[in-house]
C-alpha cells in the first residue's frame, strides 16, 4: 500500500462515519447501523472509494478485541464465576439448538447435509460487535437480558475453537487429528501462564509504566498489552478476543481499571467503528440484486428463527420476558465468526453456497440496530405496562469522593471514614496508591482533571467532592470542571495560599488553605512556650483565624491589582497586628475592671 | 410601635432536639425576628463579641431560648454573656447599649413543672433558678419580661408541644407589635 494510498483510506473512512453515524444517530437508528450503511456506500458496490475490504475487515477485529478487554474489566472473577451457568448451559445449548434447526431445515430443503451442517454452524454465532455494541449504547449491559448476552457470545467464542476443528475434519484433511492433543494442551498451557502472569506480573509492570508519568506511555503500554496478549492467544489457535477478555478481568480488581477503560475506550470505539465499515464493504450487493428474494428471505428466515429459539431457551434461565426478548433481538443476528467458519468450509462446499450464506450474514448483522429499534418504540412500552420493572442494578457509588489522596486527602479521608462516610479515592501517584492499599484503603489510580473520570466515579450522584490535589494548576482545574458539569456536587477545596484561595472565593467555592491550621497550631505552641496561658494564646491564634479568613473575602475582588492589593494588605496588617496586641493586652491585663 | 426582637438561640445538640425545635420554628419567620443560632455560628466557642455587640445594640429586646441544663443555660450562651457583656459597653462607665432594652428567657425543662417548688425534686421555683438572668438585665438597664417556660420537654406529647408553640409564636409576634408584657417587678420591689 501507497501512502498516499493509506492517508486517501484513512480519509475516506473517517470522512464516512463522521458523516453518517451522527444522522443515524440523530434519526434514532443507532451508530451501528449507521457504521454499516457508510461501509455499504463506500465500499465496492458503492461509490468504490476502497476496493480491498478483506484487509481492513483483518485490522478492524481489534476493535472487537478492544470492546472484549473493556467488558472483561468490568467482570471481576468472582462475577464471572457467578455467571458460569448461563455462559455454560445457556450458551451450549443455544449453539446446539440452532445447529440442529439450521440443520433439518436445510435437509428439508433439499440441501446436501455438509451444506446444511456448515450453514448450521455459522448461524448459531452471533455477534460480539453488533450485539454487545448495540446493548452498551442503550446501557443495557447490566440488566440480566444483557448479561445472559454477553454470556452466550463468551460461549460462542470458545465454541468456534471445536467447529473449526469439526471443518477441518470435514474437509477430509484429518491428518492433523495426531497433533490436537499438543494444540490443546499449548492453549490450556496459555491462559493457565496469562492467569499466572495476570495476577502476579500485571500490576507491578503497570505501576511502572505508570510511574513516568507520560499519559501517552500508559495508554501505550495499555494497548500493547492487549493487542500482545491477543497475538499470543492466536499463535496457539484461540480466539484473540478471549485473551483480551481474560486479561481484562484479571485487571478487574486492580486499581488502574478506571484508567484502562478510559485509555482504551477511544480506540475500541473507532476501531469498532472501523469494522462496522468493514463489514458493510464486504456486502455482495450484486448478489443481493440478482436474488434479492433469495437472499432477503433467507436472511429474515434466520433472524427469525434465531429470535424464537433464542427466546425459547432464555426463558427457563431468565424468566423476565423483557429480559428473554431482549436477549433474543440482541443477538438474533449472525457473527463475524460465520464470515470466518465459511470461510474454512469454502474447501470443500462450492463458491456459490458460500457467497450466498456470506451475503445472508451480512444481510442479518444490517437487521439488528433496526430490531432493536422497533424493540424499544413498542415492545418495551408495552411490557413494561404488562412487567413490573426489575430491580434496580446496585452501583456502589460513595456520597464522597476524594480527588488526591496524599497527606492532606488521607486525613479528610480517614476523618470521614471515622463518622461512617464512605469515600471513593482518586490518585495520580501509583505509589501512593500502591503504599495506602497495603494499609487497606481502596483508591483508583487516575487523573482528575479529566471529565470522563470524575463520572466514572460517581460525580453525578455524589454529594461532595474534595479537590485535595497537591497542584495548583490541577485543583483549579478539576473545580471548575466539577463546577459545570455537576452543579449538583457540593465542592471544598485545598488552597495552596492566597493566591489560589483568592480564585475559589470569587468561584464561591469554600477552600481551606492547606498549611493555615497547621501553621496556626505552631504559632499557638510558641506563645504558650513564651509563657502564655495555653487558652490565651488559643484565643490569640483564633483571633488569627478568623481576622485572615475576613480579609481573604474583602481583598478578592482586587486581586488583579496588585498594588492596590499590596495597599490593603500592608493596612490589614497593621489592623490585625493592633486587634492582636489588644487580645493579649485583654488577656494579660488583671486590672481592665472585667471579668476576663 | 415594632420592635426588633433577636432570638439568640443555643442548643449544643439541635439534631436531636424536638421540643426547641418545634419552638423555634415557630417563630423564625415573624415579621422583626431575627434568630441567631450560636451553636451555629460558633462551634469552636469564639465568640466574636464586637460583631455580637452590634447586633444587640441593632435590636431592642434581647431573647436567650435554650433548654435548661443544670438550672442554667447551656455553656456557649454563658459564654456569650461573659463575652458580649463587656465593662463600658453593657455596664459601668459608658456601659449604658442595653439601656432600655427588655430581656426575656425562653427555656425547656427536662422535669416536670411540679418539681419546681419548695420540697419538690429541684426544690426551687423557676423564678429563683432565674434570679442571675433578672439581676444581669437589671444590671445592665434591661427590663426582664416574665420568662416563657416549657416543661417536661422530652415528655410532652405531640399536641401540648403544638399548642405550645403556637402561644410562644404569639408571645414573639405580640412583642415584636410592641404589646410587651408586663415585666417583673421583683428587684425594684425589694429596693423599695
Amino acid at each position: 500500500m501507497h501512502d498516499h494510498g493509506f492517508l486517501q483510506q484513512a480519509l475516506v473512512y473517517l470522512a464516512a462515519g463522521v458523516i453518517t453515524v451522527p444522522i443515524f444517530k440523530r434519526l434514532g437508528l443507532g451508530s451501528v447501523l449507521g457504521y454499516l450503511v457508510a461501509g455499504v456506500a463506500i465500499g465496492p458496490w458503492g461509490l468504490r472509494l476502497i476496493s480491498e475490504p478483506g484487509t481492513v475487515l483483518q485490522f478492524a477485529e481489534f476493535g472487537v478485541v478492544l470492546l472484549l478487554f473493556l467488558v472483561g474489566l468490568e467482570l471481576n472473577p468472582s462475577r464471572l464465576w457467578a455467571l458460569r451457568r448461563p455462559i455454560f448451559g445457556l450458551g451450549s445449548v443455544q449453539v446446539l439448538a440452532t445447529i440442529a434447526a439450521v440443520a433439518a431445515l436445510g435437509l428439508a430443503l433439499d440441501q446436501p447435509l455438509a451444506v446444511s451442517l456448515v450453514a448450521g454452524m455459522g448461524f448459531a454465532m452471533s455477534s460480539t460487535a453488533i450485539g454487545l455494541a448495540t446493548l452498551a449504547e442503550k446501557n443495557l449491559l447490566p440488566t440480566p437480558g444483557g448479561q445472559a448476552s454477553f454470556s452466550v457470545l463468551l460461549f460462542q467464542d470458545l465454541a468456534v475453537i471445536p467447529l473449526m476443528l469439526l471443518l477441518a475434519l470435514m474437509s477430509g484433511k484429518s491428518g492433523a487429528t495426531a497433533f490436537d492433543w499438543v494444540a490443546a494442551a499449548k492453549a490450556v498451557a496459555m491462559i493457565g501462564l496469562l492467569v499466572v502472569a495476570g495476577r502476579h506480573l500485571l500490576r507491578p509492570l503497570l505501576r511502572f509504566v505508570a510511574n513516568t508519568e507520560l499519559r501517552e506511555v500508559f495508554v501505550g503500554f495499555s494497548l500493547l498489552l492487549v493487542l500482545g496478549i491477543a497475538a499470543l492467544m492466536q499463535a496457539v489457535g484461540l480466539s484473540m478476543a478471549l485473551g483480551a477478555f481474560l486479561a481484562g478481568v484479571l485487571l478487574a480488581d486492580s486499581e488502574y481499571r478506571h484508567e484502562l477503560e478510559l485509555d482504551i475506550e477511544p480506540f475500541k470505539g473507532l476501531l469498532l467503528g472501523l469494522f462496522f465499515i468493514a463489514v458493510g464493504m464486504s456486502v455482495d450487493v450484486g448478489l443481493f440484486l440478482h436474488t434479492p428474494l433469495v437472499v432477503l428471505g433467507l436472511a429474515l428466515g434466520v433472524v427469525a428463527l434465531k429470535i424464537v429459539l433464542l427466546y425459547v431457551v432464555a426463558r427457563p434461565f431468565y424468566c423476565g420476558r423483557t429480559d428473554a426478548t431482549l436477549f433474543a433481538l440482541g443477538l438474533s443476528q449472525v457473527g463475524e465468526f460465520a464470515f470466518v467458519l465459511f470461510g474454512a468450509a469454502s474447501q470443500f462446499l462450492p463458491r456459490p453456497t458460500i457467497d450466498l450464506l456470506n451475503a445472508v450474514v451480512a444481510t442479518s448483522m444490517l437487521s439488528t440496530p433496526l430490531l432493536m429499534l422497533a424493540h424499544e418504540r413498542f415492545v418495551v412500552p408495552r411490557l413494561a405496562r404488562a412487567a413490573p420493572r426489575p430491580a434496580d442494578v446496585i452501583s456502589e457509588n460513595n456520597p464522597v469522593i476524594v480527588a488526591g489522596f496524599g497527606r492532606f486527602g488521607q486525613i479528610v479521608s480517614r476523618v470521614l471514614g471515622g463518622a461512617g462516610i464512605a469515600t471513593t479515592v482518586i490518585d495520580h501517584d501509583p505509589n501512593q496508591i500502591d503504599m495506602v492499599r497495603r494499609f487497606g484503603s481502596k483508591a483508583y489510580y487516575g487523573d482528575a482533571t479529566r471529565l470522563d473520570l470524575l463520572r466514572s466515579a460517581g460525580a453525578d450522584k455524589a454529594a461532595l467532592l474534595v479537590v485535595a490535589v497537591d497542584d495548583v494548576e490541577a485543583a483549579l482545574a478539576i473545580t471548575r470542571l466539577a463546577r459545570q458539569h455537576f452543579p449538583r456536587l457540593r465542592l471544598l477545596a485545598r488552597a495552596h495560599g492566597r493566591t489560589d484561595a483568592f480564585e475559589y472565593v470569587e468561584m464561591g467555592v469554600p477552600a481551606v488553605r492547606e498549611t493555615l491550621g497547621s501553621a496556626l497550631d505552631a504559632a499557638q505552641a510558641a506563645l504558650r512556650v513564651l509563657g502564655f496561658h495555653p487558652h490565651s494564646a488559643w484565643r490569640i491564634a483564633a483571633q488569627f483565624r478568623r481576622r485572615d479568613e475576613a480579609l481573604l473575602v474583602e481583598h478578592a475582588p482586587h486581586r488583579h491589582d496588585q498594588k492596590k492589593l499590596i495597599a490593603v494588605s500592608q493596612q490589614a496588617r497593621a489592623d490585625l497586628n493592633a486587634l492582636l496586641r489588644e487580645e493579649a493586652a485583654r488577656l494579660r491585663s488583671a486590672e481592665d475592671g472585667g471579668w476576663r | 410601635m415594632p420592635l426588633r426582637v433577636l432570638v439568640l438561640y443555643a442548643h449544643p445538640s439541635h439534631d436531636r432536639s424536638r421540643a426547641n425545635r418545634v419552638l423555634r420554628a415557630a417563630i423564625e419567620d415573624v415579621a422583626g425576628v431575627t434568630l441567631r443560632d450560636l451553636y451555629d455560628a460558633y462551634p469552636d466557642f469564639f465568640i466574636d463579641a464586637r460583631r455580637e455587640q452590634r447586633l444587640v445594640e441593632e435590636h431592642d429586646v434581647l431573647v436567650f431560648q435554650h433548654p435548661m441544663y443544670w438550672y442554667n443555660v447551656p455553656a456557649l450562651l454563658k459564654e456569650w454573656q461573659d463575652a458580649v457583656l463587656e465593662l463600658g459597653w453593657a455596664y459601668g462607665e459608658g456601659g449604658d447599649k442595653l439601656h432600655g432594652k427588655h430581656f426575656m428567657q425562653a427555656l425547656t425543662t427536662g422535669a416536670h413543672a411540679s418539681s419546681y417548688r419548695h420540697g419538690g425534686h429541684a426544690h426551687f421555683e423557676i423564678a429563683e433558678l432565674l434570679r442571675p438572668f433578672e439581676q444581669m438585665a437589671y444590671y445592665c438597664g434591661m427590663r426582664c419580661l416574665p420568662p416563657f417556660v416549657t416543661h417536661a420537654a422530652r415528655l410532652i406529647e405531640d399536641p401540648a408541644l403544638e399548642a405550645q408553640a403556637v402561644r410562644y409564636r404569639e408571645l414573639i409576634a405580640a412583642i415584636a407589635a410592641g404589646r410587651l408584657p408586663a415585666a417583673i417587678e421583683t428587684i425594684s420591689s425589694r429596693a423599695e
